[in-house]
C-alpha cells in the first residue's frame, strides 16, 4: 500500500528540496494526494468544457440559418474538430478521471492510489497535452481534420494543424495509459479488508472496466497517431495508396480504439447513476450482479463492433453483416442496465434531488441514444444515416444526454463530500430543467435534419435544402444549454460563499466515502475500515430483517463508526491523524510532464527544442527515481 | 398502502408537455419541404432501405414509449411523500425478471437482424440485365462522371435513364494518375491527371440510394436507380477539407429516349464561335492561341475539338471537361447557377468564392473575363 511509508534516510539523495507546503500554489503543483489531483482534474475538465461549449455555440450560430457567414470555412473546420477533441479527450475523459481519482480510494477503503506520484504525473501530462493542442490556435492553426482525423486528408493537407492533434493526443494518451494502470492496480490490490470484488460499489466495477478498456484501446490509437505523425513529418507512407499504403488502415486503427472509447466515456456515468439511484430511491441497486456483468460484457463486446463506423467504406457484405450483428448484440447488455435501473426505482421512496433528476434524465435520454443506435445497426439504413446529423443526434444523446448528464449527477451528488458544502437545490433544479429542455431542443431536431439529408461537418447549407427551421430550433436549444451551464457555475461559486454546511453523510448514502467527514481528511480513514457487505455504510446504519424490512441500527451497535451524522464544519484533522504515513509531495511528476510539450514543439518546429524537452523530462524522471516515496 | 391523490402540479406538467409536443408538430408542419430527404425514396434501391428503416423505426418508437412510460410511471408512483418515514423494502433483484429482460430484447434483435442481412446482400449485388455503368470520380471539390463505352465525360450533373439500374464505380481523383495501375472499374480514367489532394469523399443521393465512400486506393460500387424523371440533389458526405460543404451535385433522371438524345449531344465536338465575335476572342484566350501568357484554362480543362497554339488537341488534365458546359445548370460543385454573372464572378477569383479552390485567380482583366465567359456560353 502506497500510504505505508518507505523508511527514508532523512530526505537526502533528492535533486530538489522536498516540498512541504500544504496550502497555496506550490502545494497544488507538488501534490500527490488523490483528492487534490481529482479536484485538479475536475476543474481543468470543466474549464475545457466551457471552451468546447463556446466552440459549439459558434458552430450553432453559423448553422442557425442557411448560408451562414459567422465563421470562415477554415475556422469552422478548426472549431468542429476542436469541439470534438475537447469534449472527448479534455472533458468527459478527465471529468471521469476526476471522480475515479477522488473516489476510488474512498470507496474501496484505501488511503491513496497505488502510485501517488504517477497519479500526479498523469494529471500534468493530460494538462500539457490539452494546452499543447490548443496552442495550435496561436501557432499557425489548430487541428482541422475532424476528431477522427481521417487519412489521407489529415496527412496531406498543408499546415501543422494535424501535427498538434497527433502529438497532443499522444501526450493525453500517455496520461490516460499511466492512469489506467495506476487505478486498475489500486482497485485490484488496495481494497480494504473484507472488500471483496462483489462487495465493491458498481461505480468501482465500472471504473475497473474503464481502466482495462483504456489499457487495451489506447495502444492502438497510439500506434495510429505515430503513423500519422511519421506520414506527415518524416515522409513515411502508411496511408498513401500511391506508395502502397492504405487510408482504410487508419480508420480501422482509429475505430478499434474509438469504439471502446465510447464505452470509456459512458461507463463512468453509468457507474455514477448506479450509485445515485439506490441512494435516492432508498433501495439497493436492482440486480447488482447483472449490472456488473453487463458492464463487463459491454467492455468485451465493445472491442468487436468498431467497423459499424465504417459501413459505407466498402468493406463488403460479409464484414458489414458481421459488424451489424455484433452491434445488435451489444444492445442487449445495455438494455439490461436500463431495466435494472427501472427495477431500482420500483417500490422505492424516490427523492427528486438534483443528482437524482440528472440520473433519471440520463436513463430517459440514453434510451433514445440506444434506440437510434439500433437503427444504425440495420446496416442498409446506416448507408443513409452515416455522416449525417442523425448520427450527431445519436451520439449526443449518448455522450451528452448520457455521459454529461451522468457526470453532472455525480457533481451534484459528491460536491458536499469534496468541498464540504451543499450546492443549492433550487438553483440546481433550475440548472437541471434548463439543461434538459436545452439539450432536447438542440439534439432532438438533429434526428430530423439527418434523415432529411443534412450531412455532418458542412459549414453551410443552401436554403433550397429546406433545413433552416430545425437548425434554428437547435441553435436556440444550444443557448439554453449554455444558460444552464452558467447557472451551474453560479451555484458552484455561491456554495463557496456559504459556510461549510455539509455533514459526513447528507444523503443517507450507502458507500464508504460517506463514512468520513466532508471533506475527508488527507489520510481518508483514520482506521482502515473492515467491510462486511455490499453497501457497507448502509448496513452499519440499518439492519435488514427477513423480507427486506429495514430497521435503524441503534447508535453504537453493530460496529458503527461514530462518524455518521457528524463532521459538519470540521476540517477533518482528526486528533489521531498523526502517525499515519502519507506519500510525500514531489516536484518531479510536474517536471517530467513539462518535458512532453517541449518534445512536441521540437517535432513540429526545431529539433533542439525536442532535445531540451528530453533533458527536462529525464531530469524529472531521474529526480523522481532517486526520491523516496515519503520522508 | 392507500395511494394519496397526486398533487395538482402533475396535470399541469402534462398540459405543458402536450403543448410542447403540439408546438413541435406545428414547427414540423411549417418546415419547408426538404429536397434531399432520405424518407422520400424515388427509386427501388432507396426504397429497399426505407422498407427496412420504417419498421425498425416504429419498433424503436414502441420500445421508447414502453420504457419512458415505465420510467415516468415509476417516478410518479413511487415518489417520496411528505411525512413518510419508513424505508422501502430492500429488494435486491429478481433473477427471473432479469433473465427475461435479457432474452426478450435478444429475440427482438434476431427479428431485426434477418432482414438486415438480406438487405445488405441485396444492395451489394451487381444488378443483371440492362444496366448503365458510370465511373464517379471524387475531386477536391467537384464530381466527375464518366460513361465508359459511351465516350462521355461530364461534371457535377449526372444524367441517368429512369427505370434502369445504374452501376457506379467510385474512385477518388489521383488514382492511376501517378503512373500506377488503375483499379478495376476506373480504367477509363487513367489518362487524366489530377489537381487537388487525393482524399476520401462519399457519394450520396439520398432519394436514389444510400451513400458509398470514395476511397483513394480502392474502387467501390453503388447501385442507384430512379423510378420517375426528375432532378435529385446530392452532396459529398465525407469530410474532405475546406470546401466539403461545396461539393454538391445533381442527378437528372430522364426517359430513355431523352437520355439517348442527351448522350448524342454530349458525344459531339464543342461548338466553334463565329469569327470576330467576343466569344472567338475568348476561345483564343482559353486555348492560348491569343499569344504567350494566355491559355491558362487548357492546363486543366478539356474542350473536345479545340486545339492549342501548337495545333494539338486539348486534353483533360484534372479539371472538369467543359465541352458541353452549358448543358449543365450548375458549376463548381453545383454551388453556382450556370449564368453569366456567376461565371464572371467565378473566373475573377475562384478561391474568393469557394474556399480553397484549386483553380487559382489568374488576375484576369474584366475584358478577358467577359470574353472567356462569352466563349464558355457557346459550349452548349
Amino acid at each position: 500500500m502506497a500510504s505505508v511509508s518507505v523508511p527514508a534516510e532523512g530526505g537526502r539523495g533528492g535533486l530538489l528540496r522536498r516540498p512541504t507546503a500544504t496550502t497555496g500554489f506550490w502545494s497544488w503543483i507538488t501534490t500527490v494526494d488523490h483528492k487534490r489531483i481529482g479536484i485538479l482534474y475536475g476543474i481543468t475538465a470543466f474549464a475545457f468544457f466551457l471552451i468546447g461549449g463556446i466552440e459549439a455555440l459558434f458552430i450553432r450560430l453559423q448553422l442557425a440559418q442557411p448560408n451562414g457567414t459567422i465563421l470562415s470555412a477554415s475556422t469552422y473546420n478548426e472549431f468542429f474538430t476542436m469541439h470534438g477533441v475537447t469534449m472527448i479527450f479534455l472533458v468527459v475523459m478527465p471529468l471521469s478521471a476526476a471522480f475515479f481519482n477522488y473516489f476510488i480510494p474512498l470507496q474501496i477503503g484505501a488511503r491513496d492510489v497505488a502510485f501517488p506520484r504517477l497519479n500526479a504525473f498523469t494529471y500534468w501530462a493530460f494538462l500539457a497535452g490539452g494546452l499543447f493542442i490548443y496552442s495550435g490556435f496561436f501557432l499557425g492553426g489548430a487541428p482541422n481534420g475532424g476528431w477522427f482525423g481521417y487519412a489521407p486528408l489529415s496527412t496531406v493537407e498543408p499546415g501543422n494543424n494535424m501535427l498538434f492533434y497527433a502529438l497532443g493526443l499522444l501526450m493525453t494518451g500517455i496520461a490516460s495509459t499511466a492512469s489506467a494502470m495506476n487505478l486498475a492496480v489500486t482497485i485490484i490490490n488496495m481494497r480494504a479488508p473484507g472488500m471483496t470484488m462483489f462487495r465493491m460499489p458498481v461505480f468501482m466495477w465500472m471504473a475497473l472496466v474503464v481502466q482495462l478498456l483504456l489499457a487495451f484501446a489506447l495502444p492502438i490509437i497510439t500506434v495510429g497517431l505515430f503513423q500519422m505523425l511519421f506520414d506527415r513529418r518524416f515522409g513515411t507512407h502508411f496511408f498513401d495508396p500511391a506508395a502502397g499504403g492504405d487510408p482504410v488502415l487508419w480508420q480501422h486503427m482509429f475505430w478499434l480504439f474509438g469504439h471502446p472509447e465510447v464505452y470509456i466515456l459512458v461507463l463512468p456515468a453509468m457507474g455514477i447513476v448506479s450509485e445515485v439511484l439506490p441512494v435516492f430511491a432508498r433501495k439497493p441497486l436492482f440486480g447488482y450482479q447483472f449490472v456488473v456483468f453487463s458492464g463487463i460484457a459491454i467492455g468485451f463486446i465493445g472491442f468487436g463492433v468498431w467497423a459499424h463506423h465504417m459501413f459505407a467504406v466498402g468493406l463488403g457484405p460479409v464484414a458489414n453483416t458481421a459488424f451489424g450483428i455484433s452491434t445488435m448484440i451489444i444492445a442487449v447488455p445495455t438494455g439490461v442496465k436500463i431495466f435494472n435501473w427501472l427495477g431500482t426505482l420500483w417500490k422505492g421512496d424516490i427523492r427528486f434531488t438534483t443528482p437524482m433528476l440528472f440520473s433519471i434524465a440520463f436513463i430517459a435520454q440514453f434510451v433514445v441514444g440506444g434506440l437510434s443506435g439500433v437503427t444504425h445497426a440495420v446496416v442498409p439504413a446506416d448507408y443513409q444515416q452515416t455522416d449525417t446529423y442523425y448520427i450527431v443526434a445519436h451520439f449526443h444523446y449518448v455522450l451528452f444526454g448520457g455521459a454529461i448528464f451522468g457526470l453532472f449527477s455525480g457533481v451534484y451528488y459528491w460536491w458536499p463530500k469534496v468541498f464540504g458544502r451543499m450546492l443549492d437545490e433550487r438553483i440546481g433544479k433550475l440548472n437541471f430543467w434548463l439543461m434538459v429542455i436545452g439539450f432536447n431542443l438542440t439534439f432532438g431536431p438533429m434526428h430530423i435534419l439527418g434523415l432529411q439529408g443534412m450531412p455532418r461537418r458542412i459549414q453551410t447549407y443552401p436554403a433550397t435544402l429546406g433545413l433552416g427551421v430545425w437548425n434554428l430550433v437547435a441553435t436556440i436549444g444550444a443557448f439554453i444549454i449554455a444558460t444552464s451551464v452558467l447557472i451551474f457555475l453560479l451555484n458552484a461559486i455561491a456554495s463557496f460563499r456559504r459556510p461549510k454546511d455539509a455533514t459526513a453523510d447528507p444523503w443517507d448514502a450507502r458507500t464508504l466515502e460517506w463514512s468520513v467527514s466532508s471533506p475527508p481528511p488527507a489520510y481518508n480513514f483514520e482506521e482502515i475500515p473492515v467491510v462486511h457487505s455490499l453497501d457497507e455504510l448502509w448496513h452499519r446504519k440499518y439492519a435488514e430483517r427477513e423480507g427486506g424490512v429495514v430497521v435503524p441500527v441503534p447508535a453504537g451497535g453493530a460496529g458503527t463508526e461514530p462518524t455518521h451524522g457528524s463532521g459538519g464544519g470540521q476540517e477533518g484533522h482528526g486528533p489521531s491523524g498523526h502517525g499515519i504515513h502519507l506519500p510525500g509531495q514531489s516536484y518531479f511528476p510536474f517536471v517530467a510532464a513539462l518535458g512532453l510539450p517541449l518534445i512536441g514543439y521540437g517535432v513540429i518546429f526545431h529539433l533542439w527544442i525536442a532535445v531540451a524537452g528530453v533533458v527536462v523530462m529525464l531530469a524529472g524522471v531521474y529526480g523522481w527515481a532517486i526520491e523516496p516515496a515519503s520522508e | 398502502m392507500p395511494l394519496p391523490r397526486p398533487r395538482r402540479t402533475l396535470p399541469r406538467t402534462l398540459v405543458g408537455a402536450v403543448a410542447l409536443i403540439a408546438l413541435v408538430i406545428l414547427a414540423a408542419a411549417c418546415a419547408p419541404h426538404a429536397t434531399q430527404d432520405t424518407l422520400k425514396p424515388a427509386g427501388p434501391y432507396a426504397q429497399k432501405i426505407d422498407n427496412l428503416f420504417r419498421p425498425v423505426f416504429w419498433l424503436a418508437v414502441g420500445v421508447f414509449v414502453v420504457v419512458e412510460g415505465l420510467l415516468m410511471y415509476l417516478a410518479v408512483r413511487y415518489r417520496h411523500r411528505k411525512g413518510r418515514r419508513e424505508i422501502p423494502p430492500q429488494v435486491h433483484g429478481n433473477q427471473r425478471l432479469e433473465i427475461a429482460w435479457t432474452i426478450v430484447p435478444a429475440i427482438i434483435l434476431v427479428g431485426v437482424a434477418i432482414p438486415t442481412i438480406s438487405g445488405i446482400y441485396a444492395l451489394a449485388a451487381k444488378p443483371s440485365g440492362q444496366i448503365l455503368e458510370v465511373n464517379v470520380i471524387g475531386h477536391q471539390w467537384w464530381w466527375e462522371f464518366d460513361y465508359p463505352g459511351l465516350d462521355v465525360t461530364t461534371a457535377n450533373v449526372l444524367h441517368i435513364p429512369v427505370g434502369e439500374p445504374v452501376y457506379a464505380s467510385l474512385c477518388a481523383a489521383g488514382l492511376g494518375y501517378h503512373g500506377q495501375v488503375a483499379p478495376n472499374g476506373c480504367q477509363e480514367q487513367s489518362a487524366y491527371g489530377n489537381v487537388g489532394d487525393d482524399v476520401i469523399h462519399s457519394f450520396w443521393v439520398p432519394e436514389l440510394a444510400g451513400k458509398q465512400d470514395v476511397v483513394p486506393g480502392r474502387t467501390n460500387h453503388l447501385v442507384l436507380e430512379a423510378d420517375r424523371p426528375g432532378t435529385y440533389t446530392g452532396q459529398c458526405a465525407e469530410f474532405c477539407g475546406l470546401s466539403h460543404a461545396y461539393m454538391r451535385f445533381k442527378v437528372v433522371a430522364q426517359t430513355p429516349s431523352e437520355f439517348d438524345a442527351w448522350v448524342r449531344e454530349q458525344q459531339a465536338n464543342a461548338a466553334v464561335p463565329a469569327k470576330g465575335s467576343l466569344a472567338a476572342q475568348g476561345q483564343d484566350l482559353f486555348s492560348g492561341v491569343a499569344g504567350p501568357g494566355t491559355g491558362w484554362c487548357i492546363a486543366c480543362h478539356a474542350v473536345q475539338g479545340l486545339k492549342d497554339a501548337n495545333g494539338n488537341p486539348v486534353v483533360q488534365n484534372g479539371g472538369p471537361n467543359l465541352t458541353h458546359l452549358m448543358s449543365r445548370d450548375c458549376f463548381a460543385g453545383c454551388i453556382f447557377a450556370m449564368n453569366q454573372a456567376d461565371l464572371e464572378r467565378w473566373l475573377k477569383d475562384p478561391p474568393a468564392v469557394k474556399p480553397g479552390s484549386w483553380m487559382p485567380s489568374y488576375g484576369l482583366s474584366d475584358q478577358q473575363v467577359r470574353a472567356l465567359v462569352a466563349y464558355l456560353m457557346t459550349l452548349k
